[in-house]
């Protein structure tokens, strides 16, 4: 025990002074952090349980909570930070691979913050957009190649391939029931509804009550294809192949039995209490010739009537990747770069595969236009998505819309503690107890993430007033409106974009 | 409905009139791999004679296939209900996903075959293989029955290598004197009771029927069942980092 | 300092056009003095004509306006132009030396019809064949510069005052059904010929007044259809996506300012479900191709002449009839001062296309 003992990276402070022993922190803890000594009628708390979801200290109605870093400290070590150190002790205890959750924290570049935006001067106008018309609205999907007309010589746009319209160029990202809560699903589908967009079911199926969102709802097909039937492909306004995600590319996903509850057994399509795995690669896919054989078949089982987007994780060869897909006859390229979320992914993977999605939305960008096949298929990018100027930089370098997570969770909760393995989320996100989903309320989680899109729809539209720029359309892939700071040669050559002051 | 699929006819022509008849009962002629026959159809019975494409009867719902030939690779994909019965071999990844219906194969099915085959309440899909199944079969199985005969074979057991691999639910029915040596860990086999071949009683009287075996022929052979020992076969290779 | 096409160069303009319905030919001296009102303006550092229907005499030929900095570079772009075309005339395009215009490259016109064979071995249109021998030249040919290449029109253009160049050129020499005219205020400029305008790509001339915000976006589609924008003007990128959309496309004019003038959403969302139906569909389809910021543009091209605002009419633009004369100018000035007597004189609404070809019987 003593050679397995990490001391708790977080402390527990708790301001006697304070403190009325209401004990609403025992109740709000899942964890079991906070308790109540009758005997010394005080309140204790055991640090080592903490995950720091800041639960208690934002429900503490005298403000006598806090979580600090601990202070507690190895001998200082840049080679072998504490993190390091506690790696090596935990392996060698548990002999296990280390599993995480939400995205990469480690120190990489950001490339969102070494670019900056443009606004007009003079030469053209900037726009007011509070009165003057500012469009965000984005079309996803394959443009049709050649102009149809009728016998009066009347353009016909009767065959024209299938696509999506969104209000704001924002999709939720796709997150599993099972991974995530029911209240969490339903708090999007609401949100998608009301801001004109789409939320993702995630591989985990479509429970029977969202149905009616279908409309703005994306279907997934993964590997698992769990929940998929008939029915379900038909629900959906567009289907998602995931063949891969950001924070775990290349690896399949493992939705342990004890998050297997009746309903999501019944939306999953699999016995309660049964893992959900999800193989690594679609076995029907081993090949790019493969791809478009699933591309067709969940087109034929649709008639042609539903965009179908292939998902990736912003890997290496990510261009190339991105040109097979265009050319498998799928609509939607998503691409998820390596700061991505997720549910729980083991370590190593989270934290050292995959590249950031800014240098791989250049590339793809530029790729499918080198071989003249932009028009055949539309963008969206994810996974590092942290506010509306990175969606304004993501579209300028040549995204059509972007698919946010993260943002998504924090508004309904989510403080980052990164514990979603644990399946004890504290706020009702991140975990099947009945009694934690209660917590999350899905009118007032509707709200908030109406709140934050529209929010960002606004700052979004106003930096396009700034360049003189009314319609979304004219800024996607309009790289002149983007400068590079402190970025190399190498990097600006990526991005296709100007240091400032050239 | 007859259509006579000569000359490479579209595969997208042809499932376009097969999607618009009202016919419940639509046979296809020179079928030459046209893919996605029967996608996501529901109740209608298809009679393919020739070599029908990839992914035939994918998401299929409630309707009958039967192919008078060979069939290709991802036959099956994600089906939920209906039925296909292959007077032939069956290329890879048979019954990929497939969550309910019946599969029959009178010959061979290719590698991987019934990988993450599910079962789901009253869904219980079912995959019987006349002759022999390639490397890998059942990985993944999380549920429902797949049945390999070894009619005609030689080989002591009628699969290839790493059967049942990450197998977490479902059973496999292997006719054949002994089982192959390198079965993983995480799967428990035992001979066959009585009670386990009432529960295949059903499916082997139906492939005897669609491809006329006697089924005392079948069982002149003991069948083996393996099962997996824990419905959590990685529980325990993670270890909860919070970072 | 980097010229056009090593840097971008915004700028500023006026711009003007006639256009006779029925297809007589005026001699240059009317657009002169119509651009030349609006002399405050332009800022010396660009200036230019387009003229339609000036050169009957070889209606069949390509007429090619090329700019050459020395003899090699003219040695080498004639050795490509043989190549493609047989070339009936190779002439100095005729210059008065005015103190005004300095620092003249060599300017030389050829009179040629496209070489028969190569028309056959490469499989191309005549037209695509035109455009892949201006391309090369511009793109791989040091000093030289083709910038003008349509049949039965060209383009005269210079550093300096519109109405200097004008006058430099000799253009009261020249007799058009339809001129159009520039003059040019680039915030910044080496003084590069080739810069000025109009520019043209086959018998499509456009000016235009404005800074596009859309730019780089229309760009980095529109080059993925074979086009190379040599300049990073505006003016290049406008008269490509007018090329690909008309020519290679087929929609019409009015489906062409739909396209890159496309009226709001909100309006859209109002109109009834076939109109609705039609601009959402051209949206959707030609996204890329939309322009923001402001422009007013005249487009000549043979037959006819288009005035188009940008969509929240951000630039000044009048057009005026008299007769069968028609008038387009940034300022009603430029119009009075060379018609007075008007029979209507309008503000062309913000994306709506203003559109004037030859009457049936206009003889050229």
């Amino acid at each position: 025990m003593s050679m397995d003992f990490l001391y708790p990276d977080y402390t527990v402070v708790r301001n006697k002074d304070l403190c009325t022993n209401c004990q609403i922190c025992v109740k709000q803890c899942g964890l079991g952090v906070h308790t109540y000594d009758a005997k010394t009628k005080s309140m204790r708390a055991d640090s080592t349980k903490c995950i720091n979801c800041q639960r208690c200290v934002a429900f503490c109605p005298t403000l006598a909570l806090k979580i600090v870093k601990s202070d507690n400290t190895y001998k200082l070590n840049d080679n072998w930070t504490s993190s390091a150190i506690n790696e090596v002790i935990q392996q060698a205890g548990s002999g296990g691979m280390l599993l995480s959750s939400m995205g990469n924290p480690r120190s990489y570049p950001i490339y969102w913050d070494k670019i900056l935006i443009n606004a007009s001067q003079v030469t053209n106008p900037s726009i007011d957009p509070l009165r003057e018309p500012m469009e965000t609205r984005t079309f996803l999907g394959k443009k049709p190649s050649k102009i149809e007309r009728d016998e009066q010589g009347r353009l016909q746009f009767d065959k024209a391939p299938p696509h999506l319209t969104l209000k704001v160029p924002i999709l939720f990202a796709g997150m599993s029931y099972g991974a995530v809560s029911y209240n969490v699903h339903e708090s999007l589908a609401r949100a998608a509804e009301q801001l004109g967009t789409y939320y993702n079911t995630g591989e985990g199926g479509l429970h029977e009550n969202l149905y009616k969102y279908g409309k703005n709802t994306i279907v997934q097909v993964a590997s698992g294809r769990f929940g998929v039937h008939k029915a379900y492909l038909d629900a959906g306004a567009a289907i998602e192949i995931k063949i891969g995600q950001g924070a775990k590319p290349g690896i399949g996903g493992h939705l342990p039995g004890y998050k297997v509850g009746s309903e999501v057994s019944k939306t999953r399509m699999i016995p309660e209490g049964s893992d959900a795995i999800s193989p690594a690669p679609h076995h029907d896919i081993y090949s790019i010739e493969d791809l478009r054989q699933l591309v067709y078949s969940l087109k034929e089982a649709t008639a042609y009537t539903k965009p179908i987007i292939v998902k990736i994780a912003a890997v290496h060869n990510v261009a190339a990747i991105a040109s097979g897909i265009a050319r498998s006859g799928a609509d939607i390229i998503a691409i998820d770069g390596f700061r991505a979320g997720t549910g729980a992914a083991p370590t190593r993977i989270r934290d050292n595969v995959g590249i950031p999605i800014e240098l791989a939305v250049a590339a793809v960008d530029d790729r499918l236009r080198e071989e003249h096949i932009r028009n055949n298929i539309s963008l969206v990018v994810s996974g590092g998505i942290r506010n509306s100027a990175d969606v304004l930089k993501a579209i300028a370098l040549g995204a059509d819309a972007v698919y946010i997570a993260t943002p998504a969770l924090i508004a309904l909760g989510c403080h980052m503690c990164r514990s979603c393995q644990t399946g004890k989320c504290n706020w009702g996100i991140t975990t099947q107890r009945p009694d934690l989903v209660a917590r999350l309320d899905p009118d007032e989680g509707t709200r908030r993430l109406v709140n934050l899109v529209s929010a960002w729809q606004h700052e979004i539209m106003e930096m396009m007033g700034g360049m003189g720029i009314n319609s979304i359309e004219a800024l996607k892939g309009n790289r002149l409106m983007l400068r590079g700071i402190g970025l190399n040669q190498k990097e600006l050559d990526i991005l296709g974009i100007k240091h400032a002051g050239e | 409905m007859r259509i006579n699929a000569t000359n490479n006819l579209n595969f997208r022509v042809l499932n376009e009139q097969i999607r618009n008849t009202e016919d419940k009962n639509v046979i296809i002629d020179n079928c030459l791999g046209q893919r996605f026959i029967g996608s996501g159809m529901g109740q209608r019975k298809l009679t393919i004679n020739g070599t029908p494409g990839n992914a035939l009867g994918a998401y299929l719902n409630g309707a009958d296939i039967e192919v008078n030939g060979n069939a290709q690779d991802a036959t099956g994909d994600t089906m939920n209900n209906g039925s296909i019965v292959i007077h032939g071999n069956c290329g890879d990844a048979t019954g990929y996903g497939m969550r309910g219906g019946e599969i029959y194969i009178k010959g061979n099915v290719g590698f991987r075959a019934g990988i993450h085959m599910k079962a789901y309440q009253e869904n219980s899909p079912v995959m019987v293989v006349g002759g022999s199944a390639g490397s890998f079969l059942g990985e993944y199985q999380a549920g429902g029955t797949i049945i390999v005969l070894g009619l005609n074979e030689e080989a002591e057991a009628p699969v290839g290598a790493q059967c049942c691999t990450g197998m977490h639910g479902g059973c496999i029915f292997l006719r054949c004197d002994s089982l192959p040596e390198d079965l993983p860990a995480q799967v428990v086999s035992r001979k066959a009771t009585k009670y386990d071949l009432d529960h295949i009683d059903g499916y082997l009287e139906s492939f005897c029927e669609h491809f006329s075996v006697e089924k005392e022929q079948i069982l002149e052979k003991p069948f083996y069942v393996l099962e997996p020992n824990t419905n959590n076969p990685y529980h325990s290779i993670y270890t909860t980092y919070l970072s | 300092m980097l010229k056009e096409g090593q840097v971008r160069i915004p700028s500023g303009c006026a711009i003007s056009g006639i256009f006779s319905r029925n297809g007589r030919r005026l001699d240059g001296e009317k657009i002169i003095a119509s651009i030349e009102t609006m002399h405050v303006r332009s800022n010396g550092l660009g200036g230019g004509f387009a003229a339609y229907g000036i050169y009957p005499e070889h209606r069949d030929c390509y007429a090619l306006h090329v700019f050459y900095d020395n003899e090699t570079a003219k040695e080498e772009a004639e050795t490509l132009l043989l190549k493609y075309f047989e070339i009936s005339v190779s002439e100095k395009i005729p210059t008065r030396p005015m103190p005004q215009i300095t620092d003249a490259p060599i300017i030389w016109r050829y009179f040629a019809i496209p070489s028969p064979h190569f028309l056959q071995d490469k499989e191309l249109e005549e037209k695509e064949l035109a455009v892949e021998c201006v391309f090369k030249i511009n793109a791989d040919i040091a000093g030289a510069y083709v910038f003008s290449c349509g049949k039965n029109m060209g383009v005269f253009k210079a550093v300096g005052y519109p109405e200097d160049v004008g006058r430099y050129y000799r253009l009261e020499e020249y007799e058009g059904y339809s001129w159009t005219a520039h003059g040019r205020y680039p915030t910044n400029t080496p003084g590069w010929w080739g810069g000025a305008h109009p520019f043209a790509l086959l018998d499509y001339t456009i000016v235009h007044n404005g800074e596009i915000s859309s730019y780089d976006a229309n760009r980095r589609f529109i080059e993925m259809y074979g086009y190379k924008c040599a300049l990073l003007t505006d003016t290049e990128v406008i008269t490509y996506m007018i090329d690909y959309l008309h020519r290679r496309k087929q929609l019409t004019l009015t489906e062409v300012a739909d396209v890159i003038a496309a009226p709001f959403w909100e309006e859209i969302d109002r109109m009834p479900e076939d109109r609705r139906r039609y601009y959402t569909s051209l949206r959707n389809i030609f996204s890329d191709m939309l322009i923001t910021g402001p422009f007013s543009i005249l487009l000549g091209f043979e037959g006819g002449i288009m005035a188009l605002n940008d969509r929240l009419k951000l630039r000044s633009l009048v057009a005026a009839e008299k007769d069968d004369m028609v008038y387009i100018a940034s300022e009603e000035c430029a119009i009075r001062a060379i018609e007075p007597e008007l029979d209507r004189i309008f503000a062309p609404k913000y994306g709506e296309p203003v559109i004037y070809t030859l009457n049936k019987e206009a003889q050229l």
